[in-house]
């Protein structure tokens, strides 16, 4: 099946199924008190069925369903009221769009029936407040209208319902796959019990028997959870299309660009995020990016980029759809959300930017000036909302004027597989999601104890001369407070947020697929589990949530914070809150210390590498030059003689880019500064009490105005060779 | 009218628990303690692929630790969207009790209990303790600090 045939399909099952909840809903309009919701309930499903169709080229259907919504949004709006009139009306139009429908799936064309005289009595509705005659005659036009003009009655319709569709496809209630998916899971349990069973045995016939078993349950649990596994590529194969030709109707220059297509989505995700994705292009194209002539003077390219990209993060899968179009106008938003009513002026008035422009959510909003044919009914991002919040989901926009706007969804992974690493801590197995893996270590005995420096509570590993926060697993979990000695460590090294950090687990045991469920509210509140999985043999295994427990081990994101804080504030005079320093000792015996976040690595280095560049010293590190210095800083530093014998300790220092190493005698400790008195005053000495004496601390302020200072860009030093 | 009761054994006392909302009851099962989590929370259990989490009900009424070595049983009971289990000493029989029999909790009764409680009814023997459906199968984030 082309991909074309595959959208039309898609479209044509679909259409057929809202239709059908278009008719029961619009049976119950007139006996509904409160019948707002129905008929925004059918708006958005004629909505939907003119926008694809007119994707599709259906111009037929898109102009019967155009006038149909034209009705609607009058009846939404409240200017009409849903009279027995009107309700046959639609049904009349929901009959002839089964015609098309019914057509097209059979011939592939809309086929030469026009139902001008329905657009003309659906126009003549919306545009009249007083509600004409003959509802009757309406219904025999119409059905008449469907009989003489299709080539194929109302027999060939349900034939192909239940004919050439259903063949290729059925819907089955997600409900229902669920429930098959946990059966075959305790099916593989079963299994596994039994073939441990048989294995003692030698009767053949049992063997062969546990043998089938075996394999029949292999290949049923896969087909069951290849039925709710899909790639997102498979609902974004149609947006190239889409785009070029929305970008066509717009008179708009548009690149589309997609990433992570390969993402697997649940089933029922996919579903569900199918029609906000396409609102959001729609609107991206429509409003976001701007005519060429409009971005050629903003000095943007010709072409707009709209960016999709999907991937999975934190136990969530990610989607994201960028353009770098206009962005959306927070001015624009407030003045339009004032007048619509939506937001009291004073409330309008204190909100920011983001959340005047997360305003756009709201139903019945859109700033469009002109109603299009593509969007501006202020439909598509309540639809969007809905959508996505039905499954657990956020949506999200961030918008910069004159530079684009990017569309966030984030969505529970509930169902999705993942891949994970299996380890243990404290007699108990963990999962940790594949994404955040960066690599495994294991420090050997002696190594582990080289390697790792462990003071008040911290620790860090030297890891190929970076310094790594290490966070005992079994600790953070409520173990023991003093993590056992073991002859080997093992550090699983993960990445969150751009940050970095090692978490020493008892012990390694594999990868494997496993399948996140949820864990009960009564637990959500425990941000180190992202949920949970049963393993092979039907226990189950905690999923750690790796930002949960960057975050609750405080190692990663504060105290890297704090340690950034506090490098910014050694030029000012005071620090509020502790800063981790790194106490070492200078080559003429000094006690110093320097803020850890300004520490990027610590090297031993030999010291007949070292080379001189003019009156410095520097070495060859990385590919680099790095220049040497020699805390104290003072006059005669530079006359410090190293000794050739013994390797020399370096800390090497990194900010905004720039490189030092400081040559000491000695790496002692990581501790937090307690009493400070770094009074600036001339020629006095920053000090710091830590770990109950008083020590030194480093100053880069002083550093950079020491006058032969080496720290500038290392491609500066250049210019002295 | 008549009440059907789901009954079980905490400590010396007897609960019952409305039938309708008793999904089934279960012998010890193993469970994954949750690191963390609400010293209430004993674990949670795998009901075939169905993740539910298991309620110490001992620690949730305030009385003693069950003594070492004894097992559980569980006592599941439907939310509306997933379940939860109740850990208790022992499971007792179903009975009918009409809604006469049911009789407001003594005001002198206190503390957690108090909340949990919906009702009496004098049994032959015993007294039975109606427990909140809503009550007992919301283990809230607070308690832990409370």
């Amino acid at each position: 099946m082309s991909e074309t045939d595959e959208v039309i399909q898609e479209f044509l099952i679909e259409s057929t199924e809202s239709l059908d909840r278009l008719d029961v809903d619009l049976m119950a309009l007139e006996d509904d008190a409160a019948p707002e919701k129905r008929i925004a309930n059918i708006f958005r499903a004629v909505h939907t069925i003119k926008g694809t169709s007119g994707f599709l080229s259906f111009p037929k259907v898109e102009a019967l369903a155009h006038v149909g919504e034209n009705l609607l949004s009058r009846l939404r709006d409240g200017v009409l009221s849903p009279t027995p009139e009107i309700v046959s009306a639609l049904l009349a139009m929901a009959d002839a769009l089964r015609g098309f429908l019914s057509h097209v799936e059979t011939t592939g064309t809309e086929g030469p029936a026009a139902h001008d005289q329905l657009v003309a009595l659906l126009s003549q509705l919306a545009s009249q407040e007083n509600l004409p005659q003959a509802p009757i005659a309406v219904q025999f036009v119409a059905t008449k209208a469907n009989e003489a003009e299709d080539a194929h009655p109302a027999e060939a319709f349900d034939e192909g319902r239940s004919g050439p569709l259903a063949d290729t496809s059925i819907r089955v209630q997600v409900g229902l796959l669920d429930k098959l998916m946990n059966l075959v899971g305790e099916l593989v349990l079963a299994r596994n019990q039994i073939l441990q069973c048989a294995a003692g045995n030698e009767d053949s016939t049992l063997l062969g028997a546990t043998q089938r078993l075996n394999l029949l349950t292999t290949e049923l649990q896969e087909g069951i959870m290849k039925t709710r596994m899909q790639p997102i590529g498979s609902i974004w194969s149609k947006f190239p299309r889409v785009v070029r030709e929305l970008a066509r109707a717009c008179g708009k220059d548009v690149e589309l660009e997609m990433v992570g297509k390969d993402t697997d989505l649940d089933r029922s995700i996919i579903e569900a995020i199918k029609d906000p994705l396409t609102h959001i292009v729609r609107n991206s194209i429509d409003h976001g990016i701007e005519k060429p002539e409009r971005r050629l003077s903003a000095g943007k390219r010709q072409a707009g980029t709209l960016k999709m990209h999907a991937f999975h993060e934190g136990g969530k899968v990610n989607i994201e759809i960028s353009d770098d179009g206009g962005g959306i106008d927070p001015v624009r938003v407030r003045a339009k959300a004032v007048e619509r009513g939506v937001v009291t002026p004073d409330r309008a008035a204190r909100m920011t930017d983001r959340e005047l422009v997360n305003l756009i959510f709201l139903p019945g909003f859109s700033t469009a000036e002109a109603v299009s044919n593509v969007s501006g009914r202020g439909v598509g991002m309540d639809v969007v909302r809905t959508n996505i919040e039905r499954i657990g989901g956020t949506v999200d926009v961030q918008s910069q004027t004159g530079a684009g706007a990017i569309v966030r969804i984030k969505i529970p992974l509930t169902l999705a597989i993942i891949p994970a690493l299996i380890v243990t801590a404290s007699g108990e197995r963990y999962a940790i999601p594949q994404v955040s893996l960066v690599e495994l270590v294991r420090l050997d005995g002696s190594e582990s104890r080289g390697g790792i420096e462990t003071i008040h509570g911290t620790s860090l590993l030297r890891l190929r001369g970076n310094l790594l926060p290490l966070v005992y697993l079994g600790t953070l979990l409520g173990g023991s407070k003093a993590p056992a000695e073991h002859a080997e460590i093992n550090v699983v090294v993960l990445q969150t947020d751009e940050r970095r950090f090692g978490l020493v687990v008892d012990s390694i045991v594999d990868t494997e697929e496993i399948v996140v469920k949820p864990l009960g509210r009564e637990l959500k509140r425990v941000s180190v589990f992202a949920g949970a999985t049963i393993m092979g043999d039907g226990r189950l295994a905690l999923i750690l949530d790796v930002l949960g427990i960057a975050q609750s081990a405080n190692v990663i994101s504060e105290a890297r914070d704090r340690a950034l804080k506090a490098a910014s504030q050694v030029a000012m005079t005071a620090i509020e809150e502790p800063a981790a320093l790194l106490l070492f000792r200078t080559i003429d015996g000094r006690r110093m210390a320097i803020p850890l976040g300004l520490v990027a690595r610590l090297e031993e280095i030999e010291p007949d590498t070292i080379e001189h560049a003019g009156s410095d010293r520097v070495v060859q590190y990385r590919g680099d030059i790095l220049p040497l210095m020699c805390p104290p800083f003072r006059a005669d530093a530079s006359s410090v003689v190293f000794s050739q014998d013994i390797s020399l300790q370096v800390i090497v220092c990194s900010e905004d880019g720039r490189h030092l190493g400081l040559v000491v005698g000695e790496i002692l400790d990581i501790g937090e500064e307690v009493v400070s008195s770094r009074e600036v005053r001339r020629g006095a000495v920053p000090v710091a009490i830590v770990q109950g004496r008083v020590t030194e601390l480093l100053d880069l302020s002083t550093l950079r105005a020491v006058p032969d200072s080496s720290f500038r860009q290392p491609s500066k030093l250049l210019e002295f060779h | 009218m008549v009440t059907q009761f789901c009954t079980f054994n905490v400590g010396n006392l007897l609960f019952g628990v409305d039938v309708v909302l008793v999904q089934e009851v279960m012998r010890y099962q193993e469970m994954t303690r949750v690191p963390l989590a609400s010293p209430m929370i004993r674990g949670i259990i795998n009901l075939r692929g169905q993740l539910v989490t298991a309620v110490d009900m001992r620690r949730r009424l305030g009385l003693p630790e069950a003594p070492e070595g004894s097992l559980p049983m569980n006592v599941i009971v439907r939310r509306e969207d997933d379940a939860i289990s109740l850990l208790v000493d022992e499971i007792g029989d179903v009975i009918d009790v009409s809604a006469e029999a049911l009789e407001r909790p003594p005001e002198t009764l206190m503390g957690t209990a108090r909340e949990l409680i919906k009702a009496v009814c004098q049994l032959e023997g015993a007294l039975l303790l109606v427990l909140d459906a809503q009550q007992i199968t919301s283990v809230a984030d607070t308690e832990r600090a409370a």
